[in-house]
């Protein structure tokens, strides 16, 4: 019988196996997860969950018709090791798990900020951060959050509607300016005036003040920003460390094709800890998105079945929730690229911009409005050369 | 039953969305009316707001599918069937009888 070890129960891991099942795969699949609860959503940790309008139940991945999978788990065990030659994922139990195909999908971790060790503060990625982080918010504010992304400003929302002084602090003059560029990222970053969170940019951290508890942030300035609870979104880094010397090349996260394949026979990569050549931008990219880890491994799956891939490779697409106000963003943005408002008001929070290199559109972002916002998007071409691939 | 609008506002491939108790969604695929509860079961959207492909409506967050006949979803995230009601139309007006089930 054919096997397939999928290391990474998250939404990647776990739509990995619903789709060799969907793809009519009948051989044995074990998937493996660090985390001892069961799969579950990650986008509602820093909304609905954070703030108590969403339980558990709620935000479980699994379905009734899941039961029908015939998976092996093994929750609550890391995976230490990858030996190529024999494709044998090796538990950290010291239990070997050999397989005719491998998928990588590990994830990203929140980055933490150097020198915070000593005292308490929070990231957040999983559900066991997100309960901690509650508890701390329940117990009252001031509240501040390290960094301006977008899970820095959906805590910051999100604590702002349990009734919290918030203060976000970002190192860059403007929030966003990565993914969304300056301008953009001005109009998105006003959401936190216009919600009573003061927003402190241009200013990096120095250090934070107080025991095992935080009194408050300190800033490269001088200032001292009061805080009973600290939030570090500064970013994700792929958890690709234990595949060290196992021969997959990693840079920036593991390297596959538009296939999903890495550079070794059988093992494939999907998700948040995947850097992939795609055909949209025409480059290798490691997307930490929802829909990225939704739609990658029905590609990795139709690989492993030895299939052409039955999906059509599309344009990235994040959304975010902020303030009431909700964000979409598609396709890829690169420094130079221009953009124009071609609907709404950025002063009143509802409208759509249309990003552009040269005459091709590459990037749709829209506050408040997802009918256009969808049409747009559909309108976003994969280039000609690459739909061949 | 809701009033929901003239035929003529609600064209072919076009949804309009009615607030009723719970909001409901009302689509025009090819001249055939159907009625469906307008906030996506996975998280909230508004369908009426989605994308429209035949007798489904692509949810616009997360492009969760629901065949407008049944309400069934056909395609993940959303595992929830939205509740379909009757259109009726009558006198150039379309209406909306809703369903009293879950």
């Amino acid at each position: 019988m054919r096997s397939v070890t999928i290391v990474g129960a998250s939404l990647a891991g776990l739509s990995t196996a619903r789709a060799l099942r969907a793809q009519s795969y009948d051989g044995r699949i074990t998937i493996v997860g660090d985390e001892v609860h069961e799969p579950y959503d990650r986008p509602p940790l820093s909304k609905d969950f954070l703030a108590g309008t969403a339980g558990l139940a709620d935000i479980t991945l699994s379905t009734e018709d899941d039961a029908g999978l015939d998976l092996d788990w093994r929750l609550g065990i890391r995976a230490a090791r990858l030996d190529p030659t024999r494709r044998a994922v090796v538990l950290e139990t010291g239990e070997e798990l050999v397989s005719d195909d491998v998928v990588l999908a590990t994830g990203a971790r929140a980055r933490s900020l150097r020198g915070s060790a000593l005292v308490d503060v929070h990231t957040l990625r999983t559900l066991d951060d997100a309960i901690a982080l509650r508890a701390d918010l329940l117990a009252g504010g001031p509240v501040v959050v390290i960094g301006a992304g977008f899970i820095g400003a959906e805590v910051a929302s999100t604590a702002r509607a349990l009734g919290l002084d918030v203060t976000v602090v970002e190192a860059l003059p403007t929030p966003l300016a990565g993914p969304l560029g300056e301008e953009m990222g001005r109009h998105v970053a006003a959401l936190h005036a216009d919600h009573g969170t003061k927003l402190v940019t241009g200013v990096g951290v120095v250090g934070l003040v107080g025991g095992s508890r935080p009194q408050a942030v300190r800033l490269a300035d001088g200032r001292e920003v009061p805080g009973a609870t600290v939030v570090v979104g500064i970013g994700a880094t792929p958890n690709v460390e234990w595949l060290a010397g196992s021969g997959v090349t990693v840079d920036g996260g593991v390297r596959t094709d538009a296939r999903c394949a890495t550079n070794i026979p059988g093992v494939y990569a999907v998700g948040d800890c995947a850097c992939s050549h795609n055909p949209f931008a025409g480059e290798a990219l490691r997307l930490e998105h929802w829909t990225n880890a939704l739609q990658q491994p029905e590609v990795a799956a139709a690989g492993i079945l030895g299939r052409p891939a039955t999906t059509r490779p599309a344009a990235p697409y994040f959304w975010s929730d902020q303030y009431g106000v909700r964000l979409q963003f598609a396709g890829h943005r690169r420094p130079g690229d221009t953009v124009e408002v071609v609907d709404g008001d950025p002063g009143a929070r509802s409208f759509v911009a249309v990003y552009r290199r040269g005459d091709r559109a590459v990037a749709v972002l829209a506050l408040n409005q997802p009918r256009l916002f969808g049409r747009l998007r559909r309108q976003l071409a994969v280039p000609e050369p690459e739909v061949v691939r | 039953m809701i009033p929901v609008c003239a035929v003529g506002d609600l064209p072919d491939g076009e949804a309009v969305r009615v607030e009723a108790e719970v909001p409901i969604a009302v689509f025009n695929v090819g001249g055939a009316f159907y009625a469906i509860d307008d906030t996506c079961t996975h998280q909230d959207a508004s369908l009426a707001d989605g994308w429209l492909e035949g007798c489904a409506v692509e949810c616009p967050l997360h492009a969760s599918c629901f065949d407008l006949r049944t309400g069934r979803p056909t395609g993940p995230p959303a595992k929830k069937p939205v509740r379909t009601h009757e259109v009726v139309v009558a006198d150039g007006h379309v209406y909306v009888r809703v369903s009293v089930a879950a």
